[in-house]
């Protein structure tokens, strides 16, 4: 364990270093919010027919949403993604190291440094301004914390998976492009899932985006207590472990047919 | 038993070809042909413990693959390796635990990190006690002369800074072989000179197996008793240096100054002795000892030219290697002359 540890606390700490880019993100994610919840206004004032979701929640989803984009910016890991292209990689195989373990290490570690950075401010600032409200129940912000954990690792499980697709892709430009518009848009940072019409229901239940974001954000507006809570914390840590499964069975597969590049 | 065994490895890459022009781009999306590579063809050779060995061979012949091979990188088609034994791809972890691996082309430093950081996270990365750790860190710093660089970030380093820094990382861990694939590759003199003794010492002090593919001649006749050729995906000649020089020819090399003064002598002959170049006042020719004796023929060259100086030397290695390359890929009756040899040298 202490080899991935310190891999992680190094990488979490040159993250950490970036504080100009966490304020931009800062700047920008309290700018879109601001623009998302001027659409939902408009839409709520329009509006004669009860939604699913009060206004105020919608606010305090929107809020959290902002603050943990990055759970739904998923793209593979930009320096294993620069080893394979330049040939690195061979590097990493001559560690005593699980591939998949370092590589599912250095995707946590690159999320989670510039998260705890941008979502704290956005947190206070969103709390204290902008109509954020605090969480439903003291249960609601414990079980708040677990299923944010939930979104972390079905996040850096996508991120290993996406990864491990470079070996086959090489340049990843085509799957980072691709993989970020679907998690947007089933993940509910476009619309929160709830207001989703009700024959889409079943299926963004059991997709995995919602995993990232709608889980933990109606854990914590006190949507989803005791079983449906439960059930919704099921749902993340069956993706993670679909996702891991299948990222270390496609990585077996790769390293078998890998041409390291150049040299 | 040998440290290192190796029975007939095979390794193919498959290569996609792409046919030139849109209309190729566009037959390209549905359906690409494949042509395949046999970047090694059936290699097998065996190291001891404590050796020295030299893998050379021109661009693409397979070293590459080899040591990627050997280090745990690349799984094989099919063949055999032990290595102290393990089978490199098959208990990867446990295996280059006990391996140290240097990429001349790359580095295995943290570009954002001081060395001493990236030096402390290998330290974690293998698991190494404190102590120990400590103790090999200071005997590095000082073998190599690191003591300055030590807080630099990586990126800032020059190339001849970052081989010692990345030669140093390979040995953290305190390895029982070394695999180094062009360590000296676009150094300069100096640096190539602090390379090459460090691993003379690493191997003459502690007995380190050390393996190493360069396309400089000179880490070879530095360093390497031993020598694996390998073209094209096959060993061609496995020996020491002097057993390589004999297989391809007996053959040395005289250096003629003939006296400034005269100019006169426009043609050379001698019924041993064949003129391989001229330069203004230097002649360069090459004879067969078993032939002549040295002797005899200074002395008759003496006689009949104004001789300023001279002297004997092996042709060099890159000479003998570049005539086995020639000789293998043309038919082994042809007998190129050793123009066409420095010509093969200067290409590469």
């Amino acid at each position: 364990m202490k080899p991935y540890l310190a891999i992680f606390s190094s990488h979490f700490r040159a993250l950490l270093q970036y504080r100009a880019a966490a304020l931009a993100g800062v700047g920008t994610q309290l700018f879109f919010g601001i623009v998302r919840l001027m659409i939902f206004d408009a839409f709520y004032r329009s509006s004669t027919i009860v939604q699913p979701m009060t206004l105020d929640e919608v606010t305090t989803y929107i809020w959290l949403s902002q603050a943990f984009l990055l759970l739904t910016m998923l793209n593979p890991d930009a320096e294993v993604s620069a080893m394979i292209r330049t040939g690195n990689v061979a590097y990493e195989m001559t560690r005593p190291l699980d591939l998949y373990t370092l590589w599912f290490t250095r995707g946590f570690s690159g999320r989670a440094g510039p998260i705890l950075l941008r979502s704290i401010p956005i947190f206070v600032i969103a709390g204290l301004f902008l109509g954020l409200r605090m969480p439903a129940s003291v249960s609601a912000m414990l079980i708040f914390i677990v299923s944010l954990c939930g979104a972390f690792l079905v996040a850096s499980s996508i991120v290993a998976l996406l990864t491990i697709s470079m070996l086959w892709t090489i340049s990843g430009e085509g799957i980072a492009r691709m993989a970020p518009a679907a998690i947007f848009f089933f993940s509910g940072m476009v619309i929160p899932l709830p207001l989703f019409p009700d024959w889409m229901q079943g299926l963004l239940a059991l997709l995995p985006m919602r995993a990232l974001i709608d889980t933990p954000l109606r854990i914590y507006l006190g949507h989803l207590t005791g079983a449906d809570a439960f059930a919704a914390i099921a749902h993340q840590y069956f993706w993670v472990v679909a996702f891991i499964t299948a990222g270390r069975a496609v990585l077996a597969v790769g390293v078998r047919k890998l041409v390291v590049q150049g040299g | 038993m040998p440290q290192i065994v190796v029975e007939d490895l095979i390794k193919t890459f498959r290569i996609s070809k792409r046919t030139p022009g849109l209309w190729g781009s566009l037959k390209g999306v549905f359906s690409r042909e494949y042509r395949n590579v046999h970047a090694l063809d059936g290699v097998s050779f065996s190291i001891d413990q404590g050796d020295l060995v030299g893998y050379i061979g021109p661009n693409g012949a397979g070293k590459s693959t080899t040591v990627k091979i050997l280090s745990g990188i690349l799984v094989p088609d099919s063949g055999r390796v032990s290595v102290m034994n393990h089978t490199p791809w098959i208990d990867r972890i446990d295996y280059v635990r006990r391996i140290g691996v240097v990429f001349g082309q790359r580095t295995q430093l943290w570009w954002d990190l001081p060395v001493i950081e990236s030096f402390e996270l290998l330290r974690d990365i293998y698991s190494v006690p404190q102590h120990k750790y400590a103790a090999k860190r200071d005997e590095l710093v000082e073998m190599l002369d690191l003591g300055a660089l030590l807080d630099v970030t990586v990126r800032q380093l020059s190339l001849g800074q970052r081989m010692r820094c990345d030669l140093a990382a390979s040995l953290i861990h305190d390895p029982e072989l070394l695999f180094l694939d062009e360590p000296t590759i676009g150094l300069d003199a100096v640096s190539k000179l602090a390379v090459r003794e460090f691993i003379a010492r690493l191997n003459k002090q502690r007995g380190l197996t050390v393996i190493l593919t360069t396309h400089d001649m000179d880490d070879i006749e530095a360093l390497c008793r031993r020598v694996l050729v390998i073209s094209d995906g096959r060993i061609l000649t496995d020996g020491t240096l002097a057993d390589l020089r004999a297989s391809v020819t007996r053959e040395r090399w005289l250096t003629v100054d003939l006296a400034a003064t005269d100019m006169a002598v426009t043609t050379f002959a001698d019924p041993d002795a064949q003129l391989i170049r001229r330069d203004g006042n230097r002649l360069y020719l090459a004879f067969d000892p078993q032939r002549v004796s040295v002797a005899d023929l200074i002395a008759r060259i003496a006689r009949n030219y104004p001789v300023h100086d001279l002297f004997v030397e092996n042709p060099p290695i890159e000479a003998i290697v570049a005539r086995i390359y020639a000789q293998r890929r043309i038919s082994p009756v042809a007998h190129p002359s050793v123009n066409t040899d420095h010509d093969a040298v200067a290409e590469k």
